[in-house]
């Protein structure tokens, strides 16, 4: 069986629709509350800060790698944006602080991974665990960040055009944007080539090692981004979200979407797709009151289905499998 | 045994002040040690135990009471529990694999021994069977979806990790309570847990127990050495018949029953199950077994590396905990130090053979003595002659490599090829051939024994036998090993030129314990002296090291009357004889001195002299050279091999000279078509027989003076009974 054609019709990501689709409509009938148009938005509310984080995941994994210092990165880039707007910089020298840091931790990634030749998982669990550490004991002071008051991202949480939280704004947009540029634009065709056989695009001429700097800096930027994101809506930053089950979750969407994880496959349309279906299991579950611990042991087993059918329709090609490609 | 390392110096000789001190420089100083030391596999050490060191030495004294002896006892039951878990962790990285579930097994397998102890009121022993039935059964899951199914490493056990967590979260809020109130109480339980037996917590004992089962396993066992060949090269592995798959299955089922074993531990420490055990546990343990040296990928590492790893990592967790750093300080060292022995593990394994080519040739000073010249027509006994470019060729174009040539009572023609062969070609016109053996290395010296049996110097492998059916036996392939040499000196690294005495023991020479047989040019250009002359005994099976330090021992050829044996020292341009009996048994002495070719092989004659090949030509600009070993070391490193300065290959000859060691006559190819290196030659009925290593026939010439009738299976045992 090769690939994705002998499925025919059914290719992951029509099952994941279909399963979505399916969930839904019983959800609407069996649900008290389901189908309020309110909860219908708050479905997408819930899960754009983690389909955001999921496009640069996206991203990444097409070229063949992953990113594990996401969450940290979210987490701590946005807090120490927030303790510097608290210790009285300005909104633009802090956000520049801010920015120019994401851009030197998705360079250091970037540069583990294609220069120092670093397993992507390695590079990503150790700058994760450092950018963790580094921001929590010589940047902050404590586990959470408020929003100081009369700040931007205070009112850009009660920015609601249509009674849209401006977030699902945000994730569309980031949707279309990177579409366009996986779709359009030269370096967006690179990631696929990259993913699909990285010897043979370095071999044609692709610039593999900077086209993998530019990957880990989109990541480090879209997570730049859901970190803002989140603290205006929660009117502060708790940097535990590195301790919790988001990375997961993020992966998770990724993954059921359908694009897989040896690279070179899929598009916006199953992080779209992925997003939707978690984000309807999950108000789905918290509607009929399963406490957390037993959603995180659900969603976690989804995931490990979901890895199983990856492997299963996108079989680990042994000729261009690396020694120590774990 | 073996001779004073010092520089000889022919009479009348004088050496400048600046060649003394090139001399001293390259001669006593042994930086031939370093490239030794980084072959070595246990090289890789090194970084781990400096940083092992430090790490002990800095927050040994920046937190007081750290070398305390009870609170060394307490503080390293932490440190058995978490050894453990990263042994496992290491044997499935071992077999090219990764583990992040440890701290879920862990977590769970505490759980588990706590419900059976506290909960149903069970023994202790059942507690233990339950932990480690908990990591078995993980273990056997992660194994199946990786093993079988084949599932990327890392995510599977990352999603194990996730489901492991959360369903030990759902017990432990649920049975939590049940278990703090249960009075349920055990001395075996408090012992193991608190208990000490002559100083050592049982956590350590029990990991010092699986620390060296392990070692033993991975370095001695059948199933150590399929994980290690699983994470080499799993490709190779699968063909040369390895059950791939099961293999490594069976190393998360280890990596499980470890964790469980140190949930155990942790259980009857700790008397319950709070929500922290095992938290992080998995970074942890991979920082510390690479931190260690064990590669990410598989195939190199070892058990104690991961217990380096596991007292780095620990000590340095735990002793920023004790002096007080704040939230993040562990995890911020803990991703340096895992990017770190990433990176240079990486880069390590990429580069150590581009700085072992660099450092690893170390040339020695060395000065020729003055020799007669070998121009023709000089007057010199070594004169050289046209002789030997006119001879009958046997087997041209078909052979490759015959370095030496043997005939047997029936006349037949035996030679060595470098595709492993030993090529027969028949009496009497030697035009038809066949494959008479099949060795698997390059077979160098041959020697018929008493029985017929062809005995063979085998390139790089050892001393085999050859019956007359064409069955190949190894003899030996190992002698003594010496205590004060880095490389593995008992391994035959060079194995060359044989002859048999009287009483049936093998003498034969290894000509370099430095490089391999086909690197023999390098070992020319570094000129070292650490070829051997060593015995087999076929009554013992036993291989000993008689003689040591010359340059590459070469030919050997037992003496007519069986008392003493010649051999060649190649790059000294010498020859020696051993005696076996009289006042001088078991001493060498040297016969001749300061040849203008480089000797090989030595066999007998049939006027009771003997004959010599040479397989090159001393120059004047190599001999140059060997006084200046640090131009020859600026040459291996800045140059490619093939613009090196190599000793003169193109001409050699064949000397025949008596007991006393006198210069009869030399034969030689001036037109370099025929025999241009020549490295053995026969006597038989009249006829030489002349072969090259690096040529494609056999030479056969009539000799004028000799006896038609003599053989060398005559001369040696005697007429055919």
């Amino acid at each position: 069986m090769a690939g994705g054609s002998s499925h025919g019709f059914w290719s992951q990501e029509r099952i994941v629709l279909a399963l979505a689709v399916a969930l839904f409509a019983v959800a609407a009938i069996f649900l008290p509350g389901f189908r309020d148009i309110g909860n219908l938005i708050s479905i997408v509310h819930s899960v754009s800060v983690l389909g955001l984080l999921a496009v640069g995941m996206a991203i990444v994994i097409i070229g063949r790698g992953i990113d594990l210092s996401a969450v940290a990165i979210m987490a701590m880039s946005a807090a120490w944006y927030l303790q510097l707007l608290n210790d009285g910089w300005s909104e633009w020298q802090a956000l520049g602080a801010a920015g120019a840091g994401v851009l030197v931790i998705g360079l250091v990634n970037g540069f583990l991974v294609a220069y120092a030749e670093v397993p992507a998982i390695f590079a990503t669990l150790a700058t994760g665990s450092f950018v963790f550490g580094f921001v929590r004991s010589r940047l902050i002071t404590q586990d959470a960040v408020p929003v100081p008051p009369g700040n931007w991202l205070e009112q850009l949480g009660g920015f609601q055009p249509l009674g849209i939280p401006p977030e699902v704004f945000i994730f569309g947009g980031a949707c279309f944007v990177a579409y366009l540029f996986l779709r359009f634009t030269k370096w967006g065709r690179y990631v696929y080539y990259m993913g699909d056989n990285l010897l043979a695009a370095r071999n044609m001429g692709i610039p593999v090692r900077p086209m993998n700097l530019l990957r880990y800096v989109i990541s480090a930027f879209i997570a730049l981004a859901a970190g803002l994101l989140t603290a205006s809506s929660l009117h502060s930053m708790n940097t535990r979200i590195v301790n919790s089950t988001l990375l997961y979750d993020i992966i998770l969407v990724v993954v059921i979407g359908g694009i897989g994880l040896s690279g070179g496959k899929g598009g916006m349309r199953n992080v779209i797709v992925g997003a939707v279906l978690i984000g309807i299991m999950q108000n789905a579950m918290t509607i009929i009151d399963i406490p957390n611990l037993y959603q995180n042991l659900i969603k976690a087993t989804i995931l490990l289905i979901a890895i199983v059918i990856d492997s299963l329709v996108n079989p680990r090609d042994e000729q261009t499998a690396q020694q120590g490609d774990i | 045994m073996g001779r004073p390392f010092f520089i000889l110096l022919p009479h009348g000789t004088r050496m400048t002040l600046r060649e003394r001190l090139q001399a001293w420089r390259y001669n006593y100083i042994p930086d031939h040690v370093i490239g030794e030391i980084l072959s070595k596999r246990w090289a890789d050490n090194a970084i781990p135990f400096l940083a092992l060191v430090t790490v002990i030495a800095v927050f040994g004294t920046a937190i007081p009471g750290f070398f305390n002896p009870f609170s060394l006892l307490e503080s390293t039951r932490q440190l058995g529990e978490f050894a453990i878990v990263v042994m496992g962790l290491t044997v499935v990285m071992l077999a090219g694999g990764i583990d992040l579930s440890v701290g879920s097994m862990f977590a769970l397998s505490a759980f588990s021994s706590v419900a059976a102890f506290f909960i149903f009121h069970q023994p202790v022993g059942v507690a233990f069977l339950a932990a480690l039935a908990t990591g078995g059964l993980f273990g056997a899951v992660n194994g199946y979806l990786i093993g079988y199914m084949r599932l990327r490493a890392f995510l599977t056990t990352l999603v194990t990790l996730v489901i492991g967590r959360a369903i030990y979260d759902i017990l432990v809020v649920n049975y939590g309570s049940v278990i703090q109130t249960s009075t349920a109480s055990s001395d075996l339980w408090d012992f193991i847990g608190d208990g000490d037996i002559h100083g050592i917590s049982v956590p350590v004992a029990t990991a010092m127990v699986i620390a060296i089962i392990f070692h033993i396993a991975l370095t001695r066992s059948r199933p150590g050495w399929h994980i290690l060949a699983v994470g080499g090269s799993r490709r190779s592995a699968h063909n040369s018949g390895i059950r791939v798959r099961r293999t490594v299955f069976m190393s998360y089922v280890v990596s499980g029953l470890c964790a469980g074993l140190a949930g155990f531990l942790i259980a009857c420490r700790l008397s319950g199950a709070g929500p922290g055990t095992g938290l992080n546990q998995e970074i942890l343990a991979i920082t510390a077994a690479v931190v260690g040296g064990n590669s990410l990928g598989g195939g190199r590492g070892s058990i104690a590396k991961a217990i380096m790893g596991a007292i780095i990592v620990l000590v340095m967790n735990n002793g920023l905990i004790r002096l007080g750093y704040g939230t993040g300080t562990n995890q911020m060292v803990l991703g340096i130090m895992l990017a770190a022995a990433v990176i240079l593990d990486i880069r390590w394994l990429k580069n150590r053979h581009k700085v072992l080519n660099e450092v690893y040739v170390t040339p020695v000073y060395h000065r020729l003595g003055e020799t007669l010249s070998a121009e023709p027509d000089s007057g010199s006994p070594y004169a050289l002659n046209n002789r030997i470019a006119n001879t009958e060729y046997i087997g041209l174009g078909e052979l490759e490599g015959p370095e030496d040539v043997v005939l047997d009572r029936d006349d037949n023609l035996y030679c060595g090829t470098r595709h492993g062969e030993i090529v027969r070609f028949f009496a009497p016109d030697y035009k038809r051939s066949e494959v008479f053996a099949h060795t698997g290395g390059f077979p160098l010296g041959l020697a018929i024994d008493a029985d017929g049996n062809i005995i063979s110097c085998i390139g790089a492998m050892g001393l085999y036998s050859i019956s007359p059916k064409g069955e190949v036996k190894q003899l030996s392939a190992e002698t003594d090993r010496s205590y004060t040499s880095i490389v593995d000196d008992a391994r035959l690294r060079d194995p060359n030129d044989l002859d048999i005495a009287p009483d049936g023991k093998i003498y034969f020479t290894d000509s370099t314990t430095r490089y391999d047989a086909h690197d023999w040019v390098i070992d020319s250009i570094e000129n070292r002296a650490t070829g051997r002359l060593l015995v087999y005994d076929p009554a013992t099976g036993k291989t000993r090291t008689l003689l040591e330090n010359y340059r590459y021992t070469n030919g050997v050829c037992m003496a007519h009357d069986g008392k003493s044996v010649f051999f060649a020292e190649s790059w000294a341009c010498r020859v020696h004889r051993y005696w076996l009996e009289g006042p001088k048994a078991g001493t060498a002495e040297c016969v001749i001195t300061d040849m203008p070719g480089y000797p090989d092989n030595i066999n007998r004659a049939s006027d009771g002299s003997y004959w010599m090949a040479w397989l090159g030509m001393r120059t004047p600009s190599f001999d140059l050279a060997l006084r200046n070993p640090g131009f020859r070391k600026r040459m291996t490193r800045r140059l490619p091999q093939d613009e090196w300065l190599f000793p003169n290959i193109n001409t050699g000859g064949v000397v025949k000279f008596n007991e006393r060691g006198e210069i009869i006559e030399t034969l030689g190819d001036m037109t370099g078509l025929s025999h241009p290196m020549v490295t053995s030659m026969r006597e038989h009925k009249g006829y030489l027989y002349v072969g090259g290593i690096l040529n494609n026939r056999i030479g056969r010439l009539k000799l004028d003076t000799s006896d038609n009738s003599w053989t060398g299976p005559n001369s040696y045992w005697g007429e055919k009974p």
